[in-house]
C-alpha cells in the first residue's frame, strides 16, 4: 500500500478541509549517474504525455475556473 | 469551488495561482497516467486534483513549488479513489518477483509501450517513486514530501524501481 502523505491536499474530503503539503522549491537536478537506455525511455514516455494537447474534457475544468473570475 | 469563487472576488494572487495551475496540468496528466495506467482515469484524477488545488489556493504560499504541491494533491486523491473502489494499491512482493523472472530474458528495442507495461509490473510505491524522480525530475527531498515518506525510503524505492525496470527492460 502506498503511504498516505501527512496532511496532504484533500483526498476524499471534498477538497477544502485538509491543508495541502507545502513543498519548498529546490532547483531540479538531473541525475547523470547510471543512465540505462530505459531511463531515457521513461522520460520520453512522461514527456509524450506532457506534450499532448489537453483533451476537450478539460474545457469544463477551465470554465469552472473562469466562472469564479467572472463573479 | 464555484460557490467559493462566487463568494470572493478574484485577487491578483488568484489569477497568478490559476496561471501556474494551468501550466502544470500537462505534468499532472503525465504523472496521473503513470500512476493509474489508464488515460481516462488519469484525466479524471487531474481534473479533481486541479479543483481541489483551486479550492485550497488560499493555503498556497507564494514560492511553493506548484508542481510538487499539486502532485501531492493528485497522488492523495488517487489513493483515496483506489481505497474507495476497493482496488489493490500494492502487490505481493512474491508476485512481483515471479513476474520479473518471467520477463527477465526479454530482448528487443525499447518501445514506449514496453515502458508502460514495465511500469505496470512494478509495485505501486516503486512506480510512484521512479515517476517522481526519474520521469518528473523531482529531487529525492521533494519526492519524499510528495509521497509522505522519509528521504531514505524514497531513495530506496527509486533504487529498487530502477533495478526492477532494468530487469524488465534491459534484461539486467
Amino acid at each position: 500500500m502506498l503511504n498516505q502523505s501527512k496532511g496532504s491536499g484533500g483526498s476524499g474530503n471534498g477538497g477544502g478541509t485538509t491543508p495541502p503539503v507545502v513543498v519548498p522549491f529546490t532547483p531540479q537536478v538531473h541525475r547523470k549517474d547510471e543512465e540505462p537506455g530505459w531511463a531515457d525511455g521513461l522520460r520520453k514516455l512522461y514527456n509524450s504525455v506532457v506534450d499532448e494537447p489537453l483533451p476537450a474534457s478539460f474545457e469544463s475544468l477551465l470554465r469552472k475556473l473562469d466562472e469564479s473570475e467572472d463573479d | 469551488m464555484t460557490d467559493r469563487g462566487r463568494e470572493t472576488a478574484e485577487t491578483p494572487q488568484d489569477e497568478r495561482f490559476r496561471k501556474e495551475l494551468l501550466q502544470v496540468l500537462p505534468h499532472l496528466r503525465a504523472f496521473a497516467r503513470g500512476l493509474s495506467g489508464r488515460p481516462d482515469m488519469a484525466d479524471d484524477l487531474v481534473q479533481e486534483a486541479a479543483i481541489k488545488a483551486w479550492t485550497a489556493r488560499a493555503r498556497y504560499e507564494p514560492g511553493t513549488n506548484m508542481r510538487a504541491w499539486t502532485f501531492a494533491i493528485l497522488r492523495n486523491h488517487f489513493l483515496s479513489e483506489m481505497r474507495r473502489s476497493g482496488r489493490q494499491t500494492d502487490l505481493d512482493e512474491g508476485t512481483v518477483e515471479r513476474m520479473l523472472v518471467m520477463e527477465a530474458d526479454q530482448e528487443g528495442p525499447l518501445h514506449l509501450s514496453d515502458m508502460e507495461a514495465a511500469l505496470r509490473k512494478i509495485s505501486p510505491e516503486r512506480r510512484e517513486a521512479v515517476l517522481l524522480v526519474g520521469a518528473s525530475g523531482f529531487s529525492y527531498e521533494e519526492a519524499s514530501v510528495i509521497a509522505g515518506c522519509p528521504v531514505g525510503t524514497m531513495k530506496s524505492r527509486v533504487a529498487r524501481a530502477r533495478a526492477d525496470l532494468a530487469k524488465l527492460l534491459d534484461g539486467g
